[in-house]
């Protein structure tokens, strides 16, 4: 139902966009620097997450407008991917498993 | 909605009537804002299924995996520069993201004008984005990468490749054409009345689009 009365537009000054835009670009030539360079183990993956999880907390909170949102709404849409989180350990104690396994039987 | 109000209406357009009449419990964000959302948030989690396969296939296999560094290497102007098609495409992504929200914002400033312009915009880079995809899909298959197998290492590589790199230029060019559709709507001033919000659901799209590239990125080329 369109109910306009209670809607807020998200309106907010251009400059806001322009900074996250700028800090995005720089975001993404740091992620591409760390291939660039050729860090290798934690150091690169500590680096690829840190910058990933920037970009897409800025995309997420200004480009689309969460941070503005009520707390009530941003928690029924952010908090259900954690379960993803669950899915990932389940995956990675199988995986390795298996990778032992193939490992001990055709290694 | 007003929930004061007696039923008037029976058979289909009552029983429709009901299941929309229900408490809002979001206050501020419209039904189409929501529902974009609760989209998106199943979307998640088909990206999430599919990236997680991609995780438990590359821990499984005892083959290396292969350099993506090198296999999305490119030679432009005899320099040998590694990733750097990815690297474009990415930027071309976040460019056509700072647009889409410049159009949102001339959106509720009710310029329908540059607001359609700007989604135009938007639309030509993720076309730009599907066309570089399409390059890299065409150089891969070329060098002999598929579903089952290829050249540079671990088989499970092209399946994750094709799966991932796939569904999200999918998703790009359905973009494309639900901008490009909304852009000509604006433009024909069929937003009028209702006002602006549809710019914003239709960057919502668009956003979460660049969003998921942030992860491919991350976890598929640079790992």
């Amino acid at each position: 139902m369109q109910n306009n009365t209670d809607t807020q537009p998200q309106q907010h000054p251009i400059s806001l966009y322009f900074k996250v835009w700028g800090l995005l670009f720089v975001l993404s030539s740091f992620s591409y620097l760390v291939d660039y360079m050729q860090y290798q183990g934690l150091l690169r993956w500590t680096l690829i997450l840190v910058f990933m999880f920037l970009k897409a907390g800025l995309i997420v909170a200004v480009f689309m407008h969460m941070v503005w949102e009520r707390i009530a709404f941003t928690l029924a849409i952010l908090s259900p991917p954690l379960c993803i989180l669950v899915l990932i350990a389940l995956m990675a104690s199988e995986a390795s498993y298996t990778n032992l396994n193939r490992l001990i039987f055709f290694g | 909605m007003d929930n004061t109000t007696q039923p008037t209406t029976s058979g289909v357009t009552g029983l429709i009537e009901d299941w929309v009449s229900d408490k809002d419990a979001f206050k501020n964000v419209s039904w189409g804002k929501t529902m974009m959302w609760i989209f998106l948030l199943s979307d998640t989690f088909i990206f999430s299924c599919f990236l997680v396969g991609y995780m438990s296939v590359r821990m499984t296999t005892d083959v290396p995996w292969p350099n993506t560094s090198e296999v999305f290497a490119l030679t432009i102007a005899g320099e040998h520069i590694p990733l750097i098609l990815i690297a474009i495409m990415t930027f071309v992504l976040i460019t056509s993201s700072g647009t889409m929200a410049m159009a949102v914002n001339c959106g509720y400033r009710r310029q329908r004008k540059q607001a359609a312009v700007l989604m135009l915009v938007t639309a030509v880079f993720g076309v730009c984005f599907v066309g570089m995809q399409a390059f890299e899909w065409t150089k891969l298959i070329e060098e002999g990468v598929r579903p089952w197998g290829n050249p540079m290492g671990a088989p499970q590589f092209g399946a994750a490749f094709f799966m991932i790199t796939g569904f999200h230029g999918f998703h790009v060019s359905i973009g494309v054409i639900y901008l490009t559709v909304v852009a000509l709507k604006v433009l024909r001033g069929d937003y009028e009345e209702r006002g602006y919000e549809i710019v914003e659901i239709t960057g919502l799209y668009w956003h979460f689009v660049d969003l998921v590239w942030v992860f491919i990125f991350a976890f598929f080329y640079l790992w």
